[in-house]
């Protein structure tokens, strides 16, 4: 039988902020590049997307965090990860990150940041490199 | 594991396999309907009715895959998140990875799996579907179908095709108008259908028919989920109670077998034909116009070795 491998994204926003215009374009263009793209939507709780990535099978989880908590909402992440057996998928992060951050997140574990004005080529081709 | 199927991985095969005897328990509701009829919000709301009756559930949910991209976007979990960490509900996206027909080819081994998991409940949902997408049918116990008012007039009910196979009839949005004319029209329909079956069938079975029903819901409040659930729940005590469901899981299990001997066979012939050498000088014939590519076709599958001996039989 043929395989067909498809990168699978779950696409999340956690927390409180309710701008996702951004998260959808970014779901958008990841489809446009051949990617499958679970979009889970506003206000998700860390479980919720433990949960989601796990029934999904997902090989990305890619948050979109503009409330300014992406450090403290990634390291807990990632421990979820780790703890649930999740470990191999790669976190990828994406919103208002400030610059100075990026080394921290890089540290955690985080797999690719994607800053505001980062644009959809990088973005396909950094979730693409993971990959290969 | 629903993954290795999707990617169609040869180990996903072995375990299905193994798994295959262990189902063959639960209860398949497929739904289907067109494009923003309300399907997803509606198995939202139907889910949170089993699971007060504590049945576990399982859903997997069917999107388009672009034929241009090849990517998609799996957008119907998005309204059943609340569920996301019950652990007696699980919710799988799936693209339907180019099938025609409204569902992915290894919905039907991902069922299997959530059947063998243990799901009492597992309910299919359809990329919105139009009038032909009936695959479905070779699915699920029971489909319901999930129409809105206001979308065509009476002619639209009594057309052939997928509403001829609907066992429960879901009038959504019922709080727009025209909702009663549609269900009244559904019903005309469903009585208009019942006597042309029985005379085919002409055994016993009228009396073991399904009266297909019609339920009006609003899906975004929940108001009459509760009464669609019942009727889900009790089309399967009527299929347990007179020996339909096991006819049933008989029926697809027939079809499943042959939709795979097709696949298998196709992709097997396929593999084996297209590096051979006459395939590559068929292909350059076509190019240079020297052969049609029908009997180019026709010329290829004649010289296989297993249809020349079909060919001297007969």
């Amino acid at each position: 039988m043929e395989t067909t491998n498809k990168i699978r994204v779950l696409i999340a926003k956690p927390g409180l902020d309710g701008h996702d215009k951004g998260a959808k374009i970014v779901a958008l263009a990841l489809r446009d590049a051949g990617m499958e793209v679970i979009y889970s939507g506003l206000h998700q709780t860390l479980d919720q997307i433990i949960q989601t990535a796990t029934e999904e099978s997902v090989d990305v989880i890619g948050l979109s965090i503009m409330s300014g908590a992406h450090l403290p909402i990634s390291e807990k992440l990632i421990d979820m990860m780790r703890e649930k057996g999740l470990a191999d998928i790669r976190l990828v992060v994406g919103g208002v990150i400030p610059h100075q951050d990026l080394p921290k997140l890089k540290e955690m574990g985080v797999a690719e940041m994607f800053p505001g004005g980062t644009s959809f080529e990088d973005i396909i081709t950094g979730i693409n490199n993971l990959f290969e | 594991m629903i993954r290795l199927i999707e990617d169609c991985d040869p180990s996903a095969f072995e375990m299905l396999k193994l798994l295959y005897p262990h189902s063959g328990n639960a209860f398949i509701i497929g739904i289907t309907g067109s494009p923003g009829a309300g399907k997803s919000t509606l198995i939202d709301a139907l889910i949170l009715e089993f699971r007060k009756l504590d049945i576990k559930v399982a859903v997997i949910a069917v999107d388009p895959t672009s034929p241009i991209s090849g990517g998609a976007i799996l957008g119907d979990r998005l309204r059943m998140q609340r569920h996301a960490t019950d652990e007696k509900v699980f919710i799988r996206s799936m693209a339907s990875r180019g099938q025609k027909g409204g569902l992915s080819r290894a919905t039907k081994d991902a069922a299997v799996v959530l059947d063998a998991m243990g799901y009492e409940i597992i309910i299919i949902e359809t990329v919105g579907a139009g009038q032909g997408e009936f695959d479905i049918t070779t699915l699920a116990h029971s489909i319901g179908i999930v129409n809105i008012p206001g979308t065509g007039d009476g002619i639209q009910t009594v057309k052939a095709g997928i509403l001829e196979t609907g066992d429960v009839f879901i009038v959504n949005k019922s709080d727009k108008p025209d909702a009663d004319e549609l269900v009244h029209h559904l019903i005309m329909m469903i009585n208009m259908r019942r006597p042309s079956e029985s005379s085919l069938a002409k055994t016993n079975r009228a009396k073991t028919n399904w009266t297909p029903k019609v339920l009006k819901t609003i899906a975004r409040d929940g108001t009459g989920v509760k009464e669609l659930a019942d009727t889900f729940l009790s089309h399967f005590d009527f299929m347990k109670k007179h020996g339909l469901i096991d006819r049933k899981r008989k029926e697809l299990e027939h079809l499943y077998f042959h939709s795979l001997l097709k696949d298998l066979t196709l992709e097997k012939l396929l593999l084996f034909m297209k590096d051979s050498e006459d395939c590559k000088k068929a292909e350059k014939k076509i190019r240079s116009r020297e052969l049609d590519p029908l009997s180019a076709a026709e010329l290829m599958v004649n010289k296989m070795t297993v249809f020349q001996s079909n060919n001297k039989e007969t």
